[in-house]
């Protein structure tokens, strides 16, 4: 079937109809550019938002507390809850389903960060080590705190870049020490969110900060990340399973928010992805009706080709063409047309959303890439090529009925004089 | 060579059924140079189109030198047709996007015969018929007789036992008729069997035997010494009108 005589019968009757060869790809073009476009967009839009949960890990989830409002065996609504150390070693060690736990311990009031005649009022963070990679913290400097800063209670600090602005100018901030209220911290790193325009937050050992400020053994709230699970309701029964842990540990109703306050991220994450999912299975639908719509015309085309060529399938038919070789004929041509074609509108699909891509990468790295939903609206290698590979099948789908309708052709008919 | 027994066959349209062949007997030796005559609706066509296995016939039996053809398939048809038959059409009925040296070179593609030796068998038999120069001319660049002499070239390229011409005079003028009839005597002469449906008499009377057909069965058949007096009735009797 791959020989050069059967090119050159298929080229020699494009070159004939140029215009119409060129419409009929047009379509196909048409209908996997918008597939790529479609694709791309949805892609974009996950990408967007998948960024948005980029800041944290997504399966973070935040505890805190607050003051009963059910009455629980016997004791009264209104009463305080307070987690403390004993809960953190609860939760790192035995608790089910928790991976990594941070505790953060409020500072009371306005503390003034101060460094030789600069000052200013920043928010302290107290945090173990594990809030890094939890909250996704980025370093543009440094370090950030360690085991041993919590084991030995030492006073060191990881600046926010604005407070390295405010405080240091053009100065290196690494290792020189600034005041948080009255007590000299060393500096050991910067830390600096790209997609943020304020980085006015400061990071210091949780074991530290409770010292210093006279926190006793009081934790204010935990960052934890929880095992990772595949659906929503999952996601919801680690969020229960934990709040009805730390509700027999302090006796309050486990349903009781305002006892406990806690948010996971993973059932918002896993929400949002099954929307994405749903979206894209819809994009495929409209890309691939585009797609046969544009087959549709290439196969009303080839029948046309084929009643137009009655006469010279006829004629070959009656030199000794076999019905196969006359269906390959056809078939080869519709697959050539449909491919070609198709390629060019993948080709030019997936330059635009990589223009597309170009253009919004720049706005980023400009800054505001914070206000942009839309991001990498590129189509994977997978996608490209499982389209192409549904472009030649349909290449082969739109010449079948016409190849078939070329092979029945009888000779006979064909060759008759009018 | 050909050999038809009892051939029956009728077309069906809608309830309407026309018998068109009724009980042909026909036999026809290698090497003979025959024309089938008939007015229309005789059923020459029909004849030819069984002959060329272009049609399936409904009763009797044809053997095509020694193999019985009956119900084959399409691509069984299309294998012995290009190894034993050679068409040559009224209407030429050449592709016109392809130059003289690839119409007659066709057959060969679908004999498989590659392409550089196809090419080169095709020029000797464009060569035979004086055609060289225009081998890479397209079928529209030719005269009416150039064309039919291509299309006689393609129907020999695969060396084929019988060549079927279909009025392969008709749209030709007087001269170029009997230059393309010659050409057929000389292809006759080298044992090929040649057999022409006309209506001309004048052609028909260039064979060596005359099978008249009428109403779906032989009316007559005119051989040798016979077809020299049938010749002489055409020259000398001006009123004769026989069809």
């Amino acid at each position: 079937m791959f020989n050069v005589d059967i090119w050159q019968e298929i080229f020699s009757t494009i070159k004939k109809n140029k215009l119409r060869t060129f419409l009929t790809g047009f379509s196909v073009a048409w209908g996997i550019f918008m597939l790529m476009v479609l694709l791309g967009s949805g892609n974009g839009l996950q990408n967007g938002v998948r960024e948005e949960f980029a800041d944290n890990a997504v399966n973070i989830m935040w505890l805190w507390t607050g003051e009963t409002s059910i009455p629980y065996q016997g004791l009264k609504e209104g009463r305080e809850i307070k987690f403390n150390n004993d809960d953190y070693s609860f939760l790192s060690t035995k608790a089910q389903d928790i991976d990594q736990v941070s505790s953060r311990f409020y500072l009371r009031g306005d503390i003034t960060y101060s460094y030789g005649k600069e000052y200013g009022s920043f928010s302290t963070s107290t945090c173990h080590p594990t809030l890094m990679d939890m909250e996704k913290i980025k370093l543009t400097k440094g370090r950030f705190i360690n085991d041993m800063d919590m084991n030995e209670f030492r006073k060191v600090i990881v600046i926010g870049d604005d407070i390295r602005k405010a405080l240091f100018k053009e100065e290196d901030p690494m290792g020189k020490y600034i005041k948080v209220g009255s007590v000299p911290f060393k500096v050991v790193g910067v830390s600096k969110d790209p997609r943020s325009d304020n980085n006015r937050q400061a990071y210091m050992p949780f074991s530290t900060a409770q010292r210093l400020f006279n926190g006793g053994d009081r934790v204010h709230n935990f960052t934890v990340t929880t095992k990772m699970v595949k659906t929503s309701q999952e996601a919801e029964a680690i969020d229960k399973e934990v709040r009805q842990q730390l509700a027999q540990r302090h006796s309050f109703d486990p349903t009781d928010k305002r006892a406990m306050g806690s948010f996971n991220m993973l059932t918002e994450y896993i929400r949002t992805m099954k929307i994405f999912q749903a979206i894209k299975m819809f994009v495929w639908i409209i890309g691939l009706g585009t797609l046969i719509a544009g087959i549709v015309g290439v196969s009303n085309i080839m029948l046309i080709l084929v009643k137009e060529r009655t006469r010279e399938i006829g004629i070959r038919k009656a030199l000794g063409a076999t019905p196969g070789s006359v269906i390959g004929l056809v078939l080869m041509e519709s697959i050539l047309i449909t491919t070609v074609a198709g390629y060019l509108g993948l080709v030019m699909g997936v330059g635009l959303m990589e223009a597309l891509n170009f253009g919004l990468e720049q706005m980023v790295a400009g800054g505001g890439g914070d206000q942009i939903f839309f991001r990498n609206p590129t189509v994977d290698f997978v996608t490209a090529v499982s389209a192409t590979a549904i472009l030649i099948f349909s290449g082969a789908l739109a010449g079948y009925i016409p190849a078939r309708q070329a092979a029945g052709v009888k000779p006979m008919e064909a060759l008759r004089d009018e | 060579m050909i050999v038809l027994n009892n051939v029956h066959k009728s077309y069906i349209t809608g309830n309407n059924s026309l018998h068109v062949l009724k009980g042909l007997d026909l036999e026809i030796g290698a090497g003979e140079f025959v024309s089938i005559m008939g007015p229309s609706g005789s059923g020459k066509s029909t004849l030819l189109n069984i002959l060329g296995i272009l049609d399936d016939y409904d009763e009797g039996t044809y053997s095509l030198d020694g193999k019985t053809i009956k119900g084959l398939n399409e691509t069984q048809a299309a294998i012995t047709r290009n190894e034993m038959i050679g068409f040559v059409f009224q209407s030429f009925n050449l592709i016109s996007f392809k130059n003289a040296k690839e119409n007659v070179a066709l057959p060969l593609y679908y004999q498989k015969v590659s392409r550089k030796k196809r090419n080169l068998i095709a020029m000797e038999y464009l060569e035979r018929f004086g055609l060289k120069e225009w081998a890479d001319h397209l079928p529209g660049e030719l005269s009416g007789g150039q064309k039919q002499r291509v299309a006689i070239a393609r129907a020999l390229i695969s060396k084929p036992k019988v060549i079927l011409a279909d009025e392969p005079t008709g749209a030709l003028d007087t001269a170029t008729s009997f230059e393309v009839m010659e050409i057929l005597k000389e292809v006759n002469d080298q044992g090929i069997t040649v057999i022409i449906v006309t209506h001309e008499h004048d052609i028909a009377a260039m064979t060596r035997k005359i099978i008249r057909l009428k109403d779906g069965m032989i009316e007559e058949t005119i051989i040798n010494g016979e077809l020299k007096m049938y010749r002489e009735k055409v020259r000398t009797d001006k009123t004769f009108n026989y069809v």
